[in-house]
């Protein structure tokens, strides 16, 4: 991973702040789509580089953040049940449910694995045939092509004891309803790098059309970061609204297309509620009927719920790019990392959790 | 489980719940008592790592490890340690003479004797294989107090190698990751460095070893209790390239990770760089800027400033 140095160099770093600030004659809002783009934002302190007016908000890139509290209750309540083990991903087993999380129903008996990989969870499956094994496939479309092909896998073995609770969200739809909302003040997008090396980036195309917002895919490192912006920048500045891409040393327009191909043959979009943010058409993604006996809301015939938000919590803003962590009058007081409110404040991807980690001293 | 990550919510345990009912002197890893003419220190520590054999050690060298480095950083050369065994109904001999066997080889180079110790067993399901507590005593070998009080503005820091690769060699033998190239645990014995310091004439102020919650963890637990405004340099912390690379896919920070053989030690202005060269791989990587609430900032690479915390828990992998 030597080649990242490249990309972390001060030098080159500072030339594009500085090509930035000659850039920008007025204020400009500019979401970054991604958590991780966040985290790096705050982590190498990017913000102290950029001239005063242009101002960075949060999106919705943090897939952790906008799992709606009902899966994650589905998810402890599965764990629960004798005889099933919940795999995750370890950032998810710390945010909270509507009464507890994953970490802290461990602690109680519950069965939880934190997995690296869905077909770790496949592993399991084969090894414990006399247990279920459920996966919680959380994540962009950067992380979907790895649980179809572990679902793929667990029919090739034979497994009937497999199956995944799909939590798995979509960035157009979102970005979407974010642009299209009539409070929406975003001028500006940078599109998560990862996710477009999956899905590429055509889908982008219509968005900066519509609704006048140039995107940039961009990737996650300081330099890429910074001349993501100064892409963006320069578009604002000479009224331009297009899709660029930053990232091309990942990511093609047209993205991956054998992982695109198996998606497409195995799940199909659908209705979906984002924590904080609603119902967002066409936003989820769910096993298409063919693949439909790995859906582990079937095999134990799950009920369907609803459940409040805690009314304190701005989570909902906060990924919408509407409001800072920082003006949340709970932030740091009612919620810390230790007792969250919020997804945000414990996901590593999420922005609270950047801005209480790597910018308190500075607010 | 998240009180156990050497973070915030460790912090609070420590100072909320046993400082309070047990009120130690004073808050180091080793206490310093006296005998006569003699200056003793004083320590115990507990480990439950799982897996109990990793890429470049086991739970029996890192007892011998842990506990007599405890030792070094309050100055003195360990002498002799105890050990306790809890061990898990079912646990195989082999697997315990192997370890056993690793304790005295440990003990044998760090020059230590372990001299008594106890064994229980639990029922099956009622541990985790083995744990195993070892307490230390050693002598000082210098006149002062070697503690956070005596750490002043212009103290430049010190930290003797490269940092995170315990936590890595032990987090990829637990979940099976591999890496491009195995990384090794850094579990060592580091009495004779940092004592090595002291008898060249390096005026050291205050040593800690890293242990779980990384370098980060350490200075911050410094500064507080100092008081003292401390700013680290994240280009000059040694971080191997295999770890650094480990951290990216893994979503962790290499400041917050364990290790078991480096320690930082903040050394009087002027001292710093030849105590770096009197430690192989050491680096200055920092120094303190005056009196403070006990803040650290972290340099970046790009130049810009952030302040370190202490985690709330343990690092958990990232998604994507």
């Amino acid at each position: 991973m030597k080649h990242l140095d490249e990309y972390r160099d001060a030098g080159r770093a500072r030339a594009l702040a500085g090509a930035i600030a000659r850039a920008v004659t007025r204020p400009w809002r500019i979401m970054e789509i991604c958590g991780g783009q966040t985290h790096a934002i705050l982590r190498f302190g990017l913000d102290q580089l950029l001239p005063p007016g242009l101002d960075l908000v949060h999106g919705p890139g943090c897939p952790v953040c906008v799992t709606p509290l009902e899966l994650i209750d589905r998810a402890i309540e599965l764990a629960c049940m004798p005889g099933v083990v919940l795999a995750s991903f370890g950032d998810m087993l710390r945010v909270p449910g509507s009464r507890t999380d994953l970490l802290a129903a461990r602690a109680r008996g519950a069965t939880v694995a934190m997995v690296y990989s869905p077909l770790d969870a496949v592993r399991m499956a084969e090894e414990k045939q006399d247990q279920q094994i459920v996966f919680f496939a959380v994540g962009f479309e950067t992380t979907v092509p790895g649980v179809a092909l572990a679902v793929r896998e667990a029919r090739r073995r034979g497994l009937r004891n497999f199956s995944i609770l799909s939590a798995h969200v979509l960035v157009p739809p979102a970005l979407r309803a974010i642009l299209g909302s009539p409070s929406s003040r975003i001028q500006g997008v940078l599109a998560a790098g990862h996710v477009c090396t999956v899905e590429g980036y055509e889908d982008y195309e219509p968005l900066a059309r519509e609704f006048g917002v140039p995107v940039v895919v961009t990737g996650f490192e300081p330099v890429d970061l910074l001349q993501g912006i100064l892409m963006c920048v320069q578009q604002l500045e000479q009224g331009r609204a297009v899709v660029e891409n930053q990232y091309s040393r990942a990511v093609r327009r047209e993205g991956n297309l054998a992982a695109k191909a198996l998606v497409r043959e195995m799940f199909e979009p659908l209705d979906r509620k984002w924590r904080g943010i609603g119902v967002i058409p066409l936003s989820g993604l769910a096993l298409r009927r063919a693949w439909q006996e790995f859906d582990a809301e079937r095999r134990f015939a799950l009920p369907p719920a609803e459940v409040e938000e805690p009314a304190a919590c701005i989570s909902g803003l906060v990924l919408q790019g509407a409001k800072k962590p920082t003006e949340c009058p709970e932030f740091g007081r009612g919620c810390t990392p230790e007792r969250p409110l919020g997804a945000p404040m414990v996901s590593s991807e999420g922005a609270c959790a950047a801005y209480y980690r790597y910018s308190r001293g500075h607010v | 489980m998240a009180h156990g990550g050497g973070g915030r919510l460790m912090r609070e345990l420590i100072e909320q719940l046993f400082a309070v009912r047990l009120a130690p002197e004073h808050e180091t890893d080793a206490a310093v008592i006296s005998l006569g003419s003699k200056r003793l220190a004083f320590t115990t520590d507990s480990f439950v790592v799982s897996p109990l054999f990793f890429p470049g050690g086991d739970i029996g060298s890192l007892a011998v490890h842990g506990t007599v480095n405890d030792l070094a950083m309050a100055g003195a050369e360990p002498v002799a340690l105890s050990a306790a065994f809890i061990l898990e109904e079912g646990l195989e001999m082999e697997t315990l003479g192997r370890i056993v066997d690793s304790m005295a080889e440990a003990a044998r180079r760090a020059g230590v004797r372990i001299a008594t110790g106890d064994t229980k067993v639990v029922e099956r399901g009622r541990a985790d294989g083995l744990y195993l507590t070892t307490t230390g005593i050693g002598v000082l070998i210098h006149e002062g107090e070697l503690a956070p009080w005596r750490v002043a503005g212009g103290d430049e820091i010190v930290v003797s190698g490269d940092i995170g690769r315990h936590g890595i060699a032990v987090m990829s033998a637990r979940e099976g990751l591999a890496f491009e190239s195995e990384i090794v645990s850094d579990s060592a014995p580091v009495h004779r460095e940092a004592l090595g310091l002291l008898e060249n004439g390096i005026r050291v102020h205050c040593m800690r070893d890293l242990t779980r919650g990384g370098l980060a963890s350490a200075v911050i637990e410094i500064a507080r209790a100092a008081r003292a405004a401390v700013e680290l340099d994240e280009a000059r912390i040694p971080v191997r390239e295999d770890v650094r690379a480990a951290c990216e896919l893994l979503g962790f920070d290499p400041l917050y990770v364990a290790n078991e053989g480096r320690f930082a030690a903040f050394v009087a202005a002027g001292d710093g760089e030849r105590a770096a060269a009197l430690l192989p791989g050491g680096a200055v990587i920092g120094k303190v800027t005056g009196k403070g609430a006990g803040v650290v900032t972290l340099r970046s690479v790009i130049g810009a400033t952030r302040v370190l915390d202490l985690l709330s828990g343990e690092q958990l992998p990232r998604i994507c």
